[in-house]
């Protein structure tokens, strides 16, 4: 079966953000790229699947800029036959890029599609659940495991209260959470090797797919900084200043 | 304006984090029908026309809705959408799972994680694990919203609004419930606690948590982990607090071997007052606490648990 993963290019994970002065949006200027830490989970248990020979291909895919090629090149290095490049440097909200991969899978027919659960920099966590209703298909999200099991697939997912495991006819979208598994890294011969793979550039015009969104981003503020703290000496100090100080124990 | 607020429940229960949403709906304004989807949902709908500030409840109790599965219950609010202006959850998993499903069945955007309402159609967010606030304005003509239900206080319990049965039935060929494991606890709900104390990677093992688990008792506190304590499988993934695990903004909160990374503090830094307690005096969590104390935390927590 062929499996479809989309990967989104975002601020490194250990990277702090700064808001820009003019309040308009984040600072990202010379600011550390990666592949959001969730699509790494997803391209990792695509590559096992293949491993296992349950998948026959995998196809990874990207919606952003040009500079969105790294992210698909590490995703080739890491196990992914070919991918595919949606290119614009248009801001796409999860909506038009839920509307985008819709297309993909129209044309690509993959009978599982895997996302990561959230965006470490909109932290949306809604384009696998968009993409699921747009092409009427049934979602695994938050998965900690996924099997094919024949025409079907179970899939257990971190709920509030604890795991729930669902069965989902197939095809299927799957949305990754943090214990599904533990990516590896990609080694120097395969980074060579990906370079030649194949990449494909699509525009989301040639799509027929409006990119433009109805949410409008007025202003972006850095959060309500805390008033640095004291350090306590001691337990007895420590209880003292929770009870007779900021009350919050009697 | 219209609003329909999804009430989130499990076992027969309707979940407090209901009642942050209508507040939320409430700051909104307009009228205001709560949803009680689900299987034998009697009681919870019974619970529900208690909220105060709501119209009505309205309750689709049907076998294709339980365990309120995200195929059958999108389907369900797309049907019911129409006579809305907005659809509000809770950013629960339930609430994430579905809210984004409902929005694509209606071609709009969905708004994550609400945690301020600033007029009718635009809210406030936070977005890079809570270090930016983005306020956003939507001009869909259905706003979908999931929100931060710490940031909006509970309205009370009063009020006697009348029960509506909706008889909307969809298929769901799609998928099926097979089992659930939930962690079982008396202890106060993470999301819901007054005091919250959290274990992370220095507690150095799942036993070790029992530490935790006397301080607990004593403040009437719920238990949380950092991802690395629930990675190394000292506890249950439904206790992880954090960008990608609860959001959480207790009176107290007790963060034990924790280092302070963004991601954690994404969880837990809007707390009333935090505490910290770690060996190492550089780690970046005492720049949030109110009052750190730099011990080894197998000396310390049992003379906290004695001295409280
Ligand atoms: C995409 C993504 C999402 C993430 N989401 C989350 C999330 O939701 N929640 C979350 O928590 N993390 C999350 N993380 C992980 C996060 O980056 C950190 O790795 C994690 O929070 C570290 O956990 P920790 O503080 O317990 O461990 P460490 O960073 O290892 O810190 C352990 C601390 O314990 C102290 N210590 C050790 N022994 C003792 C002792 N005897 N007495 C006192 N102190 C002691 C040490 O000094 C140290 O400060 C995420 C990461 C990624 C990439
Ligand atoms: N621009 C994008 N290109 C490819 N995949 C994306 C893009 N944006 C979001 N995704 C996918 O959707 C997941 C969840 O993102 P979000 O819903 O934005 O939090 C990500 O982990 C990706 O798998």
């Amino acid at each position: 079966m062929k499996v479809l993963v989309a990967v989104k290019r975002v601020i490194d994970y250990n990277v702090k953000i700064r808001v820009k002065p003019d309040n308009s949006d984040v600072d990202l200027t010379n600011v550390k790229m990666a592949m959001n830490p969730f699509c790494e989970i997803a391209v990792e248990e695509a590559v096992r699947l293949k491993e296992r020979g349950v998948a026959s291909e995998v196809v990874a895919v990207t919606v952003g800029p040009k500079a969105a090629q790294e992210q698909l090149r590490t995703a080739l290095a890491l196990g992914a036959d070919r991918a595919i490049h949606v290119e614009t440097d248009e801001k796409v909200e999860s909506l038009a890029v839920a509307k985008l991969l819709q297309k993909v899978v129209d044309e690509e027919q993959p009978q599982l599609v895997i996302l990561g659960k959230q965006a470490i920099d909109t932290d949306n966590n809604q384009t696998g659940q968009m993409l699921a209703a747009l092409t009427g298909l049934p979602q695994g999200t938050f998965a900690s495991e996924v099997k094919v099991e024949g025409d079907k697939l179970r899939v257990t997912r971190e709920i509030d209260g604890g795991l729930q495991t669902v069965e989902l006819s197939l095809p299927a979208i799957v949305t990754t959470d943090l214990r599904l598994n533990e990516p590896r890294y990609a080694k120097l011969p395969d980074i060579m090797k990906a370079k030649k793979k194949p990449l494909a550039t699509k525009t989301p015009a040639e799509l027929g797919v409006e990119v433009a969104s109805k949410v409008t981003l007025l202003k972006v503020e850095p959060p309500a900084e805390r008033q640095g703290g004291i350090k306590v000496g001691s337990v007895d100090e420590l209880v003292d200043k929770l009870k007779n100080e900021a009350k919050v124990i009697s | 304006m219209s609003i329909l607020v999804l009430a989130e429940h499990h076992d027969g229960q309707l979940s407090p984090a209901t009642a942050h949403v209508v507040a939320a709906a409430q700051q909104i304004g307009g009228d205001i029908d709560v949803l009680v989807a689900g299987e034998n949902v009697a009681a919870v709908a019974e619970a529900a026309t208690k909220l105060d500030g709501i119209t009505r409840v309205r309750v689709a109790d049907n076998a294709v809705y339980a365990h309120q599965l995200a195929e059958p219950l999108g389907a369900l609010l797309a049907a019911l959408a129409d006579d809305y202006s907005h659809v509000l959850a809770p950013a629960s998993t339930t609430g994430k799972n579905v809210l984004p499903r409902l929005a694509a069945l209606k071609g709009v955007s969905q708004l994550s994680d609400v945690i301020g309402v600033e007029s009718v159609d635009t809210f406030r967010r936070p977005i890079y694990a809570g270090n930016a606030i983005a306020t956003v304005q939507s001009a869909d003509p259905l706003k979908v919203i999931t929100v931060r239900t710490s940031a909006f206080e509970a309205v009370a319990e009063g009020n006697s609004a009348p029960i509506e049965a909706v008889d909307t039935v969809v298929d769901n060929a799609l998928s099926a419930f097979v089992g659930e494991e939930l962690a079982q606890s008396e202890r106060p709900e993470l999301g819901a606690a007054r005091v919250v104390i959290s274990g992370g990677r220095g507690m150095g093992s799942g036993e070790n948590f029992q530490l935790l688990e006397g301080i607990a008792d004593k403040l009437g506190a719920a238990i949380g982990a950092s991802r690395a304590a629930v990675d190394a499988g000292f506890v249950p993934n439904d206790m992880q607090v954090g960008q990608t695990g609860k959001i959480v903004a207790p009176e107290l909160y007790i963060a034990v071997g924790i280092s302070g990374a963004i991601q954690h503090l994404a969880g837990m830094k809007d707390s009333k007052v935090i505490v910290a307690i770690n060996k190492d005096e550089e780690a970046p969590i005492f720049q949030v606490a109110d009052y750190g104390l730099v011990a080894d935390l197998f000396e310390a927590l049992p003379e906290l648990e004695q001295k409280l």
